[in-house]
């Protein structure tokens, strides 16, 4: 049997959850705030421990946007594709951060150091166009600020 | 014991994005630095709606609302309004002594609003039951416990005549009253929190600035239903709207309010919180269900609806988070309160997230029959950048456009319907000329694209063929005949798809091409976009009679499509030119035109 890869506190998590109704996705959650996605080898865990067919923990990880099946960059870029930010050039951003990282959406940098992502919405419109780095919001950004912004995280 | 000053800091995320909780800590630790620790008291509140201007500060009992405030800004806040009771005019809004503006009230932007629903958002902290308590809350759950009965209640709804805010407008009363008739050994109460609609935020900033309101609401519906469990569906990409829902039930638990025999009345209550993941379509309901099962969020065809058969196929009650925050209110001031305001077709009030090129962004909550030129004019104060005015967008992907000529329909369910939009949840966005019609068509499609969960066939391939041919017109490849298969996929989207978000899917397409059919054409026949943004139908162009030949573009262009001699008028080689703006960008003398 495969060592068991998860926390301690993860491991409790699973089993204060074990038995409630509907728990796959709360658990899911759980499992990428530990990691920051959910690995192949993490959804085999999790199908051990509950006794959840993978195929389903599958189709439910591969369902939800929010659930991520690879390694995020060390600093994770959102550029928020909701409907003000791309009416006020969110594709602008993302064009943009993609010249300057060589990166496309859903990319990694070689490095390991940024990933890219288009999110929809984080609900600050009035700041729109927003980028968000690792959390950090960036409102009413323009393109000749990116440079700038990424040099924070350098 | 009351303070000389109260200092309101909007915790909304918008400005919380922008720092508000660094001004929080800052004014609290200005105030202890200056020696007034023991005249004020700092609290952070939920969202004011003006989000354009934040972060927002308010200080009582002056009633100043300083606007745009920056953590350095503390300092003078507190030496120059608290210790010398003089206002900072510099961060005031308009900057002018606040003779010219007495009231917050009197601000343009508040002026036609009426908030019920955001009644306590910037005037509480949310993080603290004792002042939602000190507001009122609760009252209405008392009386619900110990003096009404429940066909009182949702007699009191219909009398409310409230209509379910999450888009459909499906009255309130029957839903609860079809979940209560409904037989089962077990009924839940599902608050609908997964605000879906890119460029829409009303419901976060409720639950971020009033969480207890939703809660208060929902254990309101246990009582009258007979349900015992509630669940609060809410998007995981919400994270201080879920931390203060957790701290709110915390507290609700420690004062008798959820749990066991609540208030000694022996009715037993609980919530839970259920994240989401990041799918538009758990909004409908039978999806949303599915997802708070654990499994992929699939609709399920209707009926049996939620109400006999919901969660685990028992009778569950739906309602969206702004249809729960009117709940306590129409209990505590009566159901005719409620009917008397609004139009005869939808009473109270709707919140819309007022987005896109408009002065004013923001949060804004106005009564039903208010026209939109009421809202885009006098609150929003109009289009940016002294542009032109096109259109609004209601409804999300799921609505439409609504144009100038329209302008002075009064909102309300069916007259947003009439002229081809929708009410749905209250995204508003507002487009102007620079907005390209067909492209905002496209990017709504390839949103529910994107989001379709694929179990039918009409939304599955009517829309990704949707998206195919307008992405075919925006490259400058349309046909004469796209329009006429546009119109037919639509029709087989409504009638074939089993949800509403593939039946509604076409409705952005429709409803631009019937308010704008000449800008259809101007891609199909003459290959040009009116509006500049399809960058396949644009050439750049050097107006020779104002390029005074400083060369600063033909230096910045990237590929070197631009030529000429120094002070002399400059060109554009079209067949190297990437069409990357860079040009346009660098003139100072606005000689690069589009065409």
């Amino acid at each position: 049997m495969a060592q068991n890869i998860f926390s301690d506190e993860l491991n409790a998590y699973l089993a204060e959850w074990k038995d409630k109704p509907g728990n796959l996705i709360m658990i899911l959650h759980r499992v990428q705030e530990e990691f920051g996605y959910v690995s192949r080898e993490a959804a085999d865990e999790v199908s051990r421990q509950l006794g959840i067919p993978l195929a389903t923990i599958w189709g439910v990880l591969t369902f939800y946007h929010f659930f991520k099946l690879n390694k995020p960059g060390k600093y994770n870029i959102q550029v928020c594709l909701g409907t003000a930010c791309y009416l006020k050039g969110g594709d602008i951003i993302i064009e943009e951060l993609g010249k300057e990282l060589g990166l496309g959406v859903g990319g990694l940098t070689e490095d390991g150091k940024f990933s890219l992502e288009a999110v929809r919405c984080v609900g600050c419109c009035g700041l729109a166009p927003v980028m968000t780095i690792s959390g950090e919001v960036f409102g009413k950004v323009a393109k000749n600020q990116i440079s700038g912004i990424l040099d924070k995280f350098a | 014991m009351g303070f000389k000053n109260y200092i309101l800091v909007c915790g909304g995320t918008g400005c919380e994005s922008s720092r508000s909780d660094q001004i929080y800590h800052a004014l609290i630790d200005e105030a202890q630095n200056q020696g007034v620790a023991d005249q004020v008291q700092v609290i952070k509140t939920g969202c004011f709606g003006f989000c354009e201007q934040g972060p927002i500060v308010k200080i009582l009992p002056e009633d100043s609302f300083y606007v745009q405030v920056k953590p350095e800004d503390a300092k003078e806040l507190i030496a120059e309004h608290v210790v010398k009771g003089r206002e900072v005019t510099r961060l005031l809004y308009n900057k002018a002594p606040r003779k010219a503006y007495e009231e917050v009230e009197d601000i343009k932007f508040y002026q036609k609003q009426k908030r019920i629903v955001l009644r306590n958002c910037g005037s509480i902290d949310p993080e603290n039951i004792d002042e939602y308590i000190a507001a009122g809350g609760y009252k209405a759950l008392e009386k619900v416990l110990f003096e009404m009965t429940p066909d009182d209640v949702i007699n009191e709804l219909k009398v409310a005549g409230l209509r379910g805010r999450g888009g459909a407008g499906f009255p309130t009363w029957m839903k609860w009253n079809f979940t209560k008739v409904a037989e089962g050994d077990e009924k839940f109460v599902v608050c609908n929190a997964d605000e879906g609609d890119p460029g829409a935020y009303m419901d976060r900033s409720t639950l971020e600035g009033d969480p207890h309101s939703v809660l208060e609401a929902m254990t309101i519906c246990g009582r009258t239903i007979g349900a015992q469990h509630g669940y609060i569906y809410i998007r995981a990409e919400y994270p201080l709207a879920i931390h203060r829902l957790e701290v709110a039930m915390k507290q609700a638990r420690e004062y008798g309010l959820l749990g066991k025999d609540i208030l000694g009345s022996g009715f037993d209550y609980d919530i839970e919180i259920r994240l989401g993941a990041g799918a538009f379509v758990c909004g409908e309901e039978t999806a949303l269900l599915q997802s708070i099962e654990g499994h992929r969020g699939m609709p399920q065809p209707r009926p049996p609806f939620p109400a006999n058969k919901g969660l685990w196929g028992k009778p569950t009650v739906i309602n969206n988070v702004e249809t729960w925050a009117n709940i306590p209110q129409i209990i505590d001031n009566g159901g005719e309160w409620f009917a008397s305001i609004g139009t005869e077709d939808s009473h109270g009030t709707k919140v819309f997230a007022l987005t896109g090129k408009i002065c004013n962004s923001g949060l804004v909550e106005v009564p039903m029959g208010t026209t939109l030129r009421e809202i885009v004019y006098d609150i929003g104060g109009g289009i940016a950048h002294g542009k032109k005015f096109k259109a609004v967008q209601t409804g999300g992907p799921s609505g439409g456009v609504i144009t100038e000529e329209n302008l002075d329909t009064p909102i309300d369910f069916g007259g947003l319907q009439r002229i081809g939009s929708m009410m749905g949840s209250g995204g508003m966005i507002v487009m102007d000329e620079d907005d390209c019609i067909v492209d905002v068509a496209k990017f709504y499609l390839n949103f529910t694209v994107d989001e379709s969960c694929g179990k039918c066939a009409p939304c599955r391939i009517g829309g990704k063929s949707l998206c195919n041919i307008l992405e075919k017109i925006t490259q400058g490849k349309g046909e004469e005949k796209d329009i006429e298969q546009i119109h037919q996929i639509a029709k087989a989207m409504q009638i074939g798809s089993l949800c509403a978000l593939g039946q509604t899917a076409p409705n952005p397409v429709l409803s631009s091409l019937r308010y704008f059919p000449h800008e259809y054409e101007a891609h199909i026949q003459d290959k040009k976009c009116p509006s500049g943004k399809c960058k396949k139908l644009i050439s750049y162009e050097i107006n020779t009679s104002k390029c005074i030949g400083c060369t600063a573009c033909a230096r910045k262009c990237p590929v070197g499509a631009i030529s000429g001699e120094v002070k002399k008028p400059h060109k554009i080689n079209g067949n190297v030119c990437i069409k990357c703006g860079v040009c346009k960008e660098t003139c100072k003398f606005g000689a690069i035109e589009i065409h």
